[in-house]
């Protein structure tokens, strides 16, 4: 007998843990893409409790700094986020690659098919990565992203972000995340923020302005942790 | 500094449409040379739920080398070797077509906790825009029917129709593993 949806709304799970669903439809493009077939439970084995070692090869000096990646200075806000990586139990993800992309301060990115008419900046490709340190800390400097607009439905702007994507310590810590600015008008509009239900998930994808962060005279700091999915079996002390 | 007891997991967000120039600077879809003599060649399209390529997907995979080890600490199992320069991850873009592909070694069997083996396996992410959260999943090898029937994975999934949608196909001189995300056809994903 052939599988079938339960139902249309197969990707909204109650019990999702602050996750989105896969099908949230007022997020247009999730409309064709959502799987609706029920998932399948995948047993713990050392396929997924194994992780890739990818990105603790060497990293440049620069690759965190995104405002000094050209000859000038890129226009903007300048802006420090830094933060830690944790486990599910609170324990630092260490020398883990952490990997951002985001639009530069007029909300626009590099990318060959982003074609709205805000200006490019010649100074900024905005894109970054780095390793977690032995406390799980990381930190980036670079602008503050713009605001743009998206063809999801009429007048449909996108807030500031971010994108993040880390590996964390095994296959099931794999995430990729958007870090948004606190206090931005376009969170109620946005589906893509508001496909995380649960308002306490949310908060957890929004930075927090640090006074301890900002450098005097140069830029404003936030901090954003990061707590990735999953307890590891293994120990993972001797992990670098 | 003390982590807030209590905090939850950061939620996953889409990929978005324009990853590109940071997570695919620089080709990681091949795990070997295409020269190696051991070298396997999977191709496939990622299709949305209208039958349509999609042209902003990515998928990675993560296996284990020809021996069945994992090139990560938490596979200590030091009698088995690991080969240099082998490190089992691999990235790749959809093209325009929707199209992926990856040169690596066909993985060896790996254990499951209890001692019994699995059949060999590659473990699959896909990220795409309109995905607010990866799907995961397995390619599993056409000529390997004895070790898939004894799988424990495979036989946990009852229905022949999505069971099938794990395993690749040989095409010409490749095996083939198309993904579709929705639909009458769609591939077999996993919750972790």
């Amino acid at each position: 007998m052939r599988q079938q949806p339960t139902n249309e709304t197969a990707g909204l799970r109650p019990e999702d843990d602050g996750q989105p669903p896969y099908l949230y439809p007022d997020y247009v493009a999730t409309r064709l893409r959502a799987p609706k077939k029920p998932l399948i439970i995948l047993p713990r084995t050392l396929s997924d409790t194994t992780g890739p070692a990818y990105g603790r090869g060497p990293i440049g000096e620069l690759d965190n700094d995104l405002i000094r990646q050209h000859a000038g200075e890129p226009l903007g806000e300048r802006i420090i986020v830094t933060g830690r990586v944790l486990d599910g139990d609170g324990r630092p993800v260490r020398s883990s690659l952490i990997e951002i992309w985001q639009a530069n301060a007029a909300g626009r990115y590099t990318h060959h098919l982003d074609r709205h008419p805000a200006p490019l900046d010649p100074n900024f490709s905005g894109a970054g990565r780095c390793h977690t340190d032995d406390e799980g800390r990381y930190r980036f400097v670079t602008v503050k992203p713009g605001a743009y607009p998206w063809k999801n439905h009429h007048n449909a702007w996108r807030p500031a972000h971010i994108h993040l994507s880390l590996f964390g310590s095994s296959f099931r810590s794999r995430l990729i995340t958007q870090m948004y600015f606190p206090g931005d008008p376009l969170f109620e509009q946005d589906p893509i923020f508001q496909s995380v239900r649960d308002r306490e998930a949310q908060k957890r994808m929004i930075a927090t302005f640090d006074l301890e962060t900002t450098e005097p005279e140069w830029a404003l700091g936030y901090k954003f942790d990061i707590v990735l999915e999953g307890r590891d079996a293994t120990p993972m002390e001797d992990r670098r | 500094m003390t982590p807030e007891p209590g905090i939850g997991p950061t939620p996953s967000q889409t990929v978005g449409p324009f990853f590109h120039d940071a997570l695919l600077d620089g080709d990681r879809s091949e795990l070997v040379s295409p020269d190696h003599p051991e070298a396997v060649r999977i191709e496939g399209t990622v299709y949305d739920g209208a039958g349509e390529p999609v042209s902003d997907a990515m998928v990675e995979i993560w296996q284990a080398n020809g021996a069945g080890r994992y090139n990560d600490h938490a596979d200590n199992r030091e009698d088995l070797p690991l080969d240099e320069g082998f490190s089992g991850f691999g990235r790749s873009g959809t093209d325009a077509g929707g199209r992926f592909s990856f040169v690596t070694v066909m993985p060896g069997p790996v254990p499951l906790p209890d001692g019994g083996m699995q059949a060999p396996h590659i473990m699959v992410s896909v990220f795409a825009r309109g995905l607010l959260k990866r799907v995961v999943t397995r390619i599993y090898f056409p000529d390997e029917e004895e070790a898939n029937a004894a799988d424990p994975v495979l036989s946990s999934i009852e229905d022949p129709k999505p069971r099938e949608t794990l395993i690749a196909r040989v095409e010409g001189d490749a095996l083939r593993f198309d993904i579709h995300l929705q639909g009458e056809n769609q591939t077999a994903f996993f919750e972790l």
